[in-house]
């Protein structure tokens, strides 16, 4: 194969090559893939038809898990092994996990002092963590993803409630490194359903996304105007959903059929689910008859009423009003402000929720897109345009960072650094100080939420920096900053102004997974798949390579002229091909070497792009002129 | 060399305190259209790092001039003038006296007949404070009285606290 040729800007390229890329939506109850093709962006289905997967995974001894409605079909018989709603427990402790009755769902393992931080469940193929019962679920969707695209996929977009915070988006984003997909963006479920409702319907002005899925619940408020999403503020409780609804009226049979509290597993699945289906008939019926037979010969049959209904979910639907509110007060906007509400979620179809969002909004909200499917086609379209299928496109998604983010100071408070609803990405700095003479380092604790006490928000890390120089008191001046990036993820530093001590993490939260163990994870999959490790790396560098080199190609095309001198040209030019010709060698480590070089010999070119590019956005409306005189010189 | 820019310059704006805030809005629009991460997804780490440095600072810039207050803290920083948070007593003491009198009447709203009537018509008082002020500001800018800045940005300080108290207590209502 002859060498690609670059040498003479401005020469045509080769037709764009389409990637496949997909958006998933990794759901409390139930999680779909969707893709674009020709054009339109469309769900999935499996081999059956079946477009949405059930978020189940039914776990055996020697076998594979199963996932989505085989392992549902597993829940009652065999309810330890067959876990659902997974992600409720994403990023979480044993004290988050909700229970019915006295039961806890699953067999959770203790938490001991030397094992603090996410649940993990004891199952037949041994203790899972809440990551890798989620990354089965991305699995099967990537599966079912490369079968009906007929390729391996570039990438991935996978949506997250916008109320997630840090640890739980982490898990997110560590559950589909195991699963081995390329994540090209964590997008909010709400920011996604507004792009497919709001390029569907070339809608502009403010909106309110109303989510409520199967265990999270979301309000965004967006400004849509020509292409760009602009979230003003979101709230939320990513631990609110259908399930609770599902709980509350499983109690209330407990109540009536006098079973007991400590009723044994399969019995209280056995429950949930009879709850569910009352639930969803009450959508289309008055009442709801139900009929329960356990094995122990218990039984006992009885109806719901739509008002008794109501009246057991209401405590939950006014629990979304609030952050409705804080979110409208946030966004400095009142309720004659927003042009339309749209409903997301399953949860939407409940008829009392959609009463009580009419009577708060005073209107009545949009109903009619497929509430189901519409995060994972937002997520789709946004998948196409990261994964560069679509050059000119002028979409863009600004979103929001959810909840608050600070240190811990002086008696147990919380100094805020990043405020929530600040548009991402962020940076923040503070200056802090010692606390006593001569102390040479300094305990950092990040923590997020609301709150102004420690214990009231959630821990997300802890780190020390050290090597501060023996001063008195109040002298040493340690600047901490915060930047969060556009997946919503934040990184922590801090250094000692004077000396410039320093010390950084990528907030690993307390509540999430080293990397060491997420490497662990990968090399017991790959073993258990007989896939080949060494073959992974060096694909991933081939195309981290392919990244850098197509990206580069189009560059010189666009600017090399202007932008460079001929010897930097040229230098570039070597350092490109013999990039291309390491590439088609099998040494991953020559690759990833002549890929820094070559950044490392286009780093001024790239940030003269850059600021070529910025100073036309800064004209504004002369933009079109700029180009006019660029394309006569 | 955009990253040296400081906030009005990106947003190619004059340094004056009153800005056009639909031009502001739509400046950032375009300049993040152009450095946004999401424009990068499929480039090189290296170019993905340098689109999140722009990007974070429009954010940042938008947010300052967006602001009343932190703009005009902003411009006092330009100008070379360190506002300092410990000279607050020199603050005039007729405007100390109101301050209390609204605070004293914003506790007591939660005790009325109708809170959230009495609720909404002090938030419309703090609003009218807060209009005054910015106008007061925009002239003492004109005019290069710095001094009279920093006294009229304490000022704006009080007031937004209360709107934020006021909107709290509206939350518990």
């Amino acid at each position: 194969m002859a060498l690609l040729q670059i040498s003479e800007p401005g020469q045509t390229q080769a037709p764009h090559e389409h990637r496949l890329a997909v958006g998933i939506d990794l759901g409390t109850t139930n999680s779909l893939v969707a893709t674009v093709r020709s054009g339109m962006a469309e769900t999935l289905p499996d081999a059956q038809g079946r477009h949405l997967l059930p978020s189940v995974v039914h776990y055996r001894q020697d076998d594979a898990p199963l996932v989505g409605v085989e392992a549902q079909e597993k829940a009652s018989q065999d309810p330890l092994n067959t876990i659902a709603s997974v992600k409720r427990l994403m990023g979480r402790g044993l004290h988050d996990v909700k229970s019915v009755g006295s039961r806890l769902p699953y067999d959770f393992i203790e938490e001991t002092e030397t094992a603090k931080g996410m649940v993990k469940i004891r199952t037949a193929a041994g203790a899972l963590s809440p990551v890798q019962i989620s990354a089965d679920i991305l699995h099967a969707l990537r599966d079912r993803a490369r079968t009906s695209l007929g390729g391996d996929l570039t990438g991935v977009v996978i949506t997250v409630p916008a109320y997630f915070d840090d640890a739980q988006r982490q898990a997110t984003k560590d559950a589909a490194k195991l699963a081995g997909l390329q994540v090209l963006r964590l997008l909010n479920e709400p920011t996604a359903a507004a792009v497919a409702y709001g390029l569907d319907k070339a809608a502009e002005g403010i909106f309110a996304i109303y989510d409520l899925g199967g265990g999270t619940f979301d309000i965004s408020i967006l400004r849509l105007q020509r292409g760009v999403f602009e979230v003003m503020a979101t709230a939320g409780d990513s631990a609110l959903g259908g399930d609770d609804m599902d709980r509350v009226i499983a109690q209330w049979i407990m109540q009536q059929a006098g079973i007991a509290e400590d009723a044994e597993h399969k019995h209280i699945r056995q429950l949930l689910s009879i709850a569910r289906a009352a639930k969803e008939t009450l959508t289309d019926h008055d009442t709801a008859a139900m009929q329960l037979q356990f094995d122990n010969g218990q039984h006992w049959q009885g109806q719901l009423s739509r008002a008794q209904f109501d009246e057991l979910i209401d405590p939950l639907v006014q629990k979304t009003l609030m952050p409705c509110r804080r979110a409208l007060r946030d966004a400095g906007l009142s309720i004659a402000d927003i042009r339309e509400v749209v409903m997301v979620g399953g949860s939407t179809r409940v008829l009392r929720v959609r009463a009580k969002v009419a009577e708060f909004f005073q209107r009545k909200p949009h109903v009619d897109i497929d509430p189901d499917k519409v995060v994972a086609i937002g997520a789709a379209i946004q998948a196409d345009i990261l994964a560069g299928n679509k050059p000119d496109s002028d979409m863009l998604l600004l979103d929001v960072t959810p909840l608050s983010l600070g240190l811990e100071t002086m008696g147990g408070l919380v100094e805020k650094v990043i405020p929530r609803n600040t548009t991402i990405p962020v940076a923040k700095a503070q200056d802090f100080t010692t606390f006593k003479d001569g102390q040479t380092a300094m305990a950092i604790h990040v923590v997020q939420g609301e709150r102004e006490l420690v214990t009231d928000c959630r821990s997300l890390a802890r780190f020390e920096l050290r090597g501060i120089p023996p001063m008195v008191a109040g002298a040493a001046r340690i600047r901490v900053t915060f930047q969060v990036d556009a997946d919503g993820l934040l990184s922590v530093s801090a250094q000692e102004q004077t000396t410039g001590a320093y010390s950084e993490i990528t907030v690993k939260p307390s509540y999430g997974l080293g990397d060491k163990d997420i490497e662990t994870m990968l090399r017991e999959a790959m073993e258990n798949a007989s896939n080949d490790a060494a073959r992974r790396t060096l694909r991933e560098q081939q195309v981290e390579a392919d990244r850098v080199v197509n990206a580069l190609k189009a560059a010189l095309k666009a600017d090399g002229k202007h932008l460079l001198k001929r010897r930097e040209f040229e230098t570039i030019n070597a350092r490109l091909d013999k990039l291309l010709h390491l590439m088609r060698g099998t040494n991953p480590q020559a690759i990833k070497a002549a890929v820094e070089e070559l950044e490392q010999t286009t780093r001024d070119f790239a940030a003269r792009r850059m600021d070529k590019a910025i100073q036309k956005a800064m004209q504004g409306k002369t933009v079109k002129e700029l180009d006019a005189e660029i394309e006569q010189n | 060399m955009s990253l040296t820019l400081n906030h009005f310059q990106l947003f190619n704006l004059p340094e004056t305190f009153a800005v056009d805030s639909l031009m502001l809005a739509e400046t950032f629009r375009e300049l993040q259209r152009t450095a946004h991460p999401d424009k990068f997804a499929n480039r090189s780490d290296q170019e993905r790092r340098l689109a999140m440095q722009h990007a974070t600072q429009i954010n940042e810039a938008f947010q300052t001039l967006k602001h009343p207050l932190k703009r005009g803290q902003y411009l006092l920083m330009l100008k070379g003038i360190e506002m300092d948070s410990q000279q607050a007593s020199a603050m005039d003491q007729l405007f100390l006296f109101e301050q209390m009198e609204l605070r004293e009447k914003l506790e007591s709203i939660a005790k009325q007949a109708d809170p959230m009537m009495a609720l909404e018509q002090f938030m419309d008082s703090i609003a009218q404070g807060i209009e005054k002020l910015i106008n007061t500001l925009n002239h003492q800018f004109q005019q290069a009285d710095y001094a009279a800045c920093q006294n009229s940005i304490r000022k704006l300080q009080f007031f937004y606290k209360l709107q934020e108290e006021a909107l709290n207590l509206e939350e518990q209502l």
